[in-house]
Parts: C-alpha cells; sequence; structure tokens
C-alpha cells in the first residue's frame, strides 16, 4: 500500500522573534507574524507511484513532504496514508535525506540492518539485508564505511536501508544533490528501475525539469510562497524516455518550464 | 611519531632528527654542567643522572614509584571518563539540564584541582585517596565540557534517522550520540590524560609515600638531585608512552570517519 490523501493541508509558521531584514526580498517580518509557507493543499498520491515534486527554491516542497512523513506537524486540514492518520514519523515512511543520512559510523551492512534490528528471525534479517544490498547493486560494499564510498554509493546504500524496511511510502528530498552529472544521470536509470521491481509509492524532490520527467508517473509543479498546485500531470510516455524523439514528452518539458517562469532559455 | 602537516621527509629522517634534538640538549646539558661552577650535588652532569637512573632500576625504586604513579592515574583518570562522558551526553541531550548546571560547570572547572588539596586531604586522609581525587577532578570538567559540546554539535539529521526507525531513548544514546561525540572527545582524552599526569607528581607531594612525585620529594630532602632528574626523566618518557596508547584510539575504524 502507500496511498497518500492531503485533503486542505495548510502550513504557517509564527515569528518567534522580530527578525532583522532578510537578503532576500522578504519584507521583514515582526514578532508574532504569521508565516505562511503552505495555502490548502488538496493532493492524492496513488499506490505504487513514482512522483516527482517541482517548484522554485524555498516554496515549500520539502516541508510539504516532511509532513507527509511526519517530521513536522500541519497547521490545518487532513493527511491520512492508508487510511491511517499520520501522527509522527514512522519506519512505515522512509526518508531519503538529501545530504547523506547514512550513520557514518557504521559499516554499509550495519547501516542498512537499522530498520529491521528488531525482527527475531535473524537469518531471515541476514537474508533481507543482503537482498536489497544486491539491489542497489552494492554487493561486495558490506563492510565498508561510507566515507570510503563514493556519493553516489552512498545514496544506494540509504536506499537499500530505506527499502530493507518494506516502507508504505519513500521520501527523496533532492537525493541526487551533490553528485557530478554523470552519476546523476545514471541513479535516475537506478531508480527508475528499482522503482519497476519494488512499485512502491515514491515522492521524489527534485530541482530539475528534465529528471521529473524521465522518472516520474506524475509530476506536481508548486507555485513560489506560499506554495500552490500549479500542475498536477499524470505521464503516460513509456520507459526509456526521449525528449528528442517523443515531441509531446519536450512540449510538456517546455510547458514546465514556463510554468516556473523560464520563457526563452531552453 | 607525530605527523606534521607539510613536512614530508624519508623514514630514517623522521626517526633520526629527535634523537638529535635529545642528543643536542643533553651536550648542552653537560656542558652547562661542567662550566656552571655549582657542585655535582647542585647540578648534577647526565652521566651521574645515568648512574643515579641505573641505581634506581636496580633497586627497584624506580618501577616501584611509576607502577604507583600510574595505578593513580589510571584510577583517576577511567573515575573522570566513566562518570564524565555518560553525564555529558545526558546533559548535551536535555537541554533544560543543560541550562541549569552549565554555570555551575563553568564556575568550577577554572579552579585548579590544586586547590582542593587541603580539603582532599582533609576528607580522604592520607593515601591513595586524595590523589586519585585529584586526578579524578583535573580530568572530570575537561572531558564534561568537551563530551556536552560535542553532543550539541552533532548534526541533527542523525536524530531523524533515528526518529525514522524508531529509535528508543538508550539506543538513541548508544548508537546516535555516543558513537557521534567520539571522534569530537577523542582530543580531550588526551588532554585530559596529560593534566592526570602532570596533577598526579602535585599530589604525590603531599599526602602520599610512594609514585614518582613523592621520589622527587623525597630525593630532594635527601639531597639527591640526580634521583630529581631521574624521576623527571622517567614522567617524560611515561608521559609520551600514555599519549602514544590514547592516540591509538583514533585509528578504530569506527571512529575514523571524524577525521575525514
Amino acid at each position: 500500500m502507500g496511498h497518500v490523501v492531503i485533503k486542505s493541508l495548510t502550513k504557517s509558521y509564527v515569528e518567534r522573534r522580530a527578525a532583522k531584514r532578510q537578503a532576500n526580498s522578504d519584507p521583514p517580518v515582526g514578532k508574532g507574524a504569521v508565516f505562511e509557507v503552505l495555502t490548502p493543499i488538496d493532493l492524492e498520491f496513488w499506490d505504487g507511484e513514482l512522483v516527482c515534486i517541482l517548484g522554485p527554491s524555498g516554496c515549500g516542497k520539502t516541508t510539504l513532504i516532511r509532513i507527509i512523513a511526519g517530521f513536522e506537524s500541519l497547521t490545518s486540514g487532513t493527511l491520512f496514508i492508508d487510511g491511517k492518520e499520520v501522527d509522527g514519523p514512522s519506519p512505515d515512511n522512509i526518508f531519503v535525506f538529501q545530504h547523506n543520512g547514512l550513520l557514518p559510523w557504521f559499516t554499509v551492512w550495519e547501516n542498512v540492518l537499522l530498520g529491521i534490528r528488531n525482527l527475531n528471525d535473524k537469518a531471515q534479517v541476514k537474508t533481507r539485508a543482503q537482498e536489497y544490498i544486491d539491489i542497489v547493486n552494492l554487493t561486495g560494499f558490506e563492510n565498508y564505511y561510507p566515507h570510503q564510498l563514493s556519493g553516489g554509493m552512498q545514496r544506494r546504500a540509504e536506499i537499500a536501508r530505506a527499502l530493507v524496511v518494506n516502507p508504505e511510502v519513500l521520501f527523496m528530498d533532492e537525493p541526487f544533490a551533490g553528485l557530478d552529472f554523470l552519476t546523476r544521470l545514471k541513479m535516475r536509470e537506478e531508480i527508475i528501475n528499482m522503482h519497476e521491481f519494488i512499485r512502491k509509492t515514491i515522492l521524489f524532490i527534485t530541482h530539475d525539469i528534465e529528471e521529473a520527467l524521465v522518472m516520474a508517473d506524475r509530476i506536481v509543479v508548486f507555485s513560489d510562497r506560499p506554495a500552490n498546485i500549479r500542475m498536477n500531470i499524470k505521464l503516460d510516455f513509456p520507459h526509456p524516455r526521449d525528449f528528442h524523439v517523443d515531441s509531446e514528452l519536450e512540449k510538456l518539458r517546455r510547458e514546465v518550464y514556463q510554468e516556473l517562469g523560464v520563457h526563452y532559455a531552453l | 611519531m607525530t605527523n606534521i602537516p607539510g613536512l614530508n621527509t624519508s623514514k630514517l629522517k623522521q626517526d633520526l632528527l629527535p634523537v638529535v634534538a635529545f642528543l643536542i640538549v643533553g651536550a648542552t646539558w653537560e656542558i652547562a654542567a661542567k662550566f656552571s661552577g655549582w657542585s655535582p650535588a647542585v647540578f648534577p652532569s647526565p652521566r651521574q643522572a645515568g648512574i643515579g637512573m641505573w641505581e634506581l632500576i636496580i633497586n627497584g625504586a624506580l618501577l616501584k614509584h611509576s607502577v604507583a604513579s600510574l595505578f593513580r592515574v589510571t584510577l583517576g583518570f577511567y573515575l573522570a571518563v566513566l562518570l564524565a562522558i555518560p553525564l555529558g551526553i545526558i546533559l548535551g541531550w536535555w537541554k533544560t539540564g543543560q541550562l541549569a548546571f552549565n554555570s555551575l560547570i563553568q564556575f568550577l572547572r577554572p579552579i585548579s584541582p590544586l586547590a582542593w588539596i587541603p580539603l582532599a586531604v582533609l576528607w580522604f586522609g592520607i593515601g591513595d585517596k586524595p590523589a586519585i581525587f585529584l586526578i579524578f577532578l583535573s580530568s572530570f570538567f575537561p572531558l564534561l565540557v568537551s563530551a556536552i559540546t560535542a553532543v550539541n554539535h552533532i548534526n541533527p539529521l542523525y536524530f531523524q534517522v533515528a526518529a525514522n526507525f524508531r529509535f528508543t531513548k538508550y539506543e538513541t544514546a548508544t548508537m546516535i550520540i555516543f558513537p557521534a561525540i567520539l571522534p569530537g572527545i577523542l582530543p580531550a582524552l588526551r588532554i585530559s590524560l596529560g593534566i592526570a599526569w602532570l596533577v598526579v607528581v602535585a599530589a604525590e607531594m603531599i599526602a602520599v609515600k610512594s609514585g614518582l612525585g613523592y621520589l622527587i620529594l623525597d630525593s630532594r630532602n635527601a639531597l639527591r638531585m640526580d634521583y630529581v632528574m631521574d624521576a623527571m626523566i622517567a614522567i617524560g618518557v611515561i608521559g609520551i608512552l600514555l599519549d602514544k596508547v590514547i592516540s591509538q584510539l583514533t585509528r578504530i575504524k569506527s571512529v575514523s570517519w571524524g577525521s575525514m
């Protein structure tokens, strides 16, 4: 399962103290000022969907998925995953962090075991950990420490750690940030293949429009803050996707760019 | 031995240069002793100190006193580690407690352990106990402060990982906080062991009849300045060895991530 239903969800912060005038264009906010991050949002993510969430920097997309994952509270509205109201972080909703979330003092193997450490059947724990390490192509690197791995391998190890607990929803907040271009492209392919195989709901935040269009079953495009939904499009294009071959896909790419305020530099 | 950044020399040179430095100081000492005009009882030459050292080794005094000092340092230091690190984890984690106790810790910390000598002797009498207490005090505060600081500097991401995988409080303490602060507190362990070794000599001059500090005091009373120098040499040598032992800790694999 992994069916996420969001109804008129909003999020706002109350400023704890008067802020100094900020570097960006925001007007200075006084103590007690209400800071609106998300306007009422209605969204539904279906079981097994790979959803890419696009939007300008700082628009609140990270806040949204942190709320869905239970790391932050919502201000109003409702949020259900598989009919259950979300009330805090849970192993059903595993977060793959923007920066490396592997515990550096544990090996790959020990990191992968974190989520299944309490299972009683130790033999099964071993088989399962190995299975997911194999899925992300880290066979042979079980006893390496994270700092001994490349950035791409670290991300793959974190994905194995997330998958091994068999979560309902997988959250990825710009998981490829900081990877070099070629590694990024390879990771896209690996996520697509992995998703074909496991069919989990994945909520994937990215800045990269091509990345979203190449990977996603659906894209959701947010406006600038306070975030509301500008586009919510199901992508039925078969994999592998190629902008040069598929004119529909290329057309959509231009639309998304324009929606995000880029008109010429395509 | 020590890795000095920016210094690239051959292994032989690395081993030889420190020896040369020791030899130069030894030669200077020999010359100074010869031409100082002081009697050998006041300023013994390296040769006389060597003979004295041999005597102390033969009659077992050096070994006995070194072991006594090491015993006190080890006990006091371990006590400090065992109390300061768990307490540092608790105070680093529990912000209200940190707020409450921080000023108190900062107030007690700059009071030299030596200032506690009168009270230590009064409370614990004569023997090992006051010395161990003083060593404990000297190591406790640097370790406590560095443990609290290290906990405060743990990447918040790791606590989110802990929440995501539903770690219990105990698991968070042992699987996140403790390993996360290890690279941060290793330098403090090293420094406080050094301080403990400094303090033991002073502590042994007051309340005990053994240890290298006592050997210095006793030799002075007997006007054996060669023995005084021998005890100083022993203190230096053991100090180097202690530092070597503790710096090996940074080589543990699950700690080495901190130096990346």
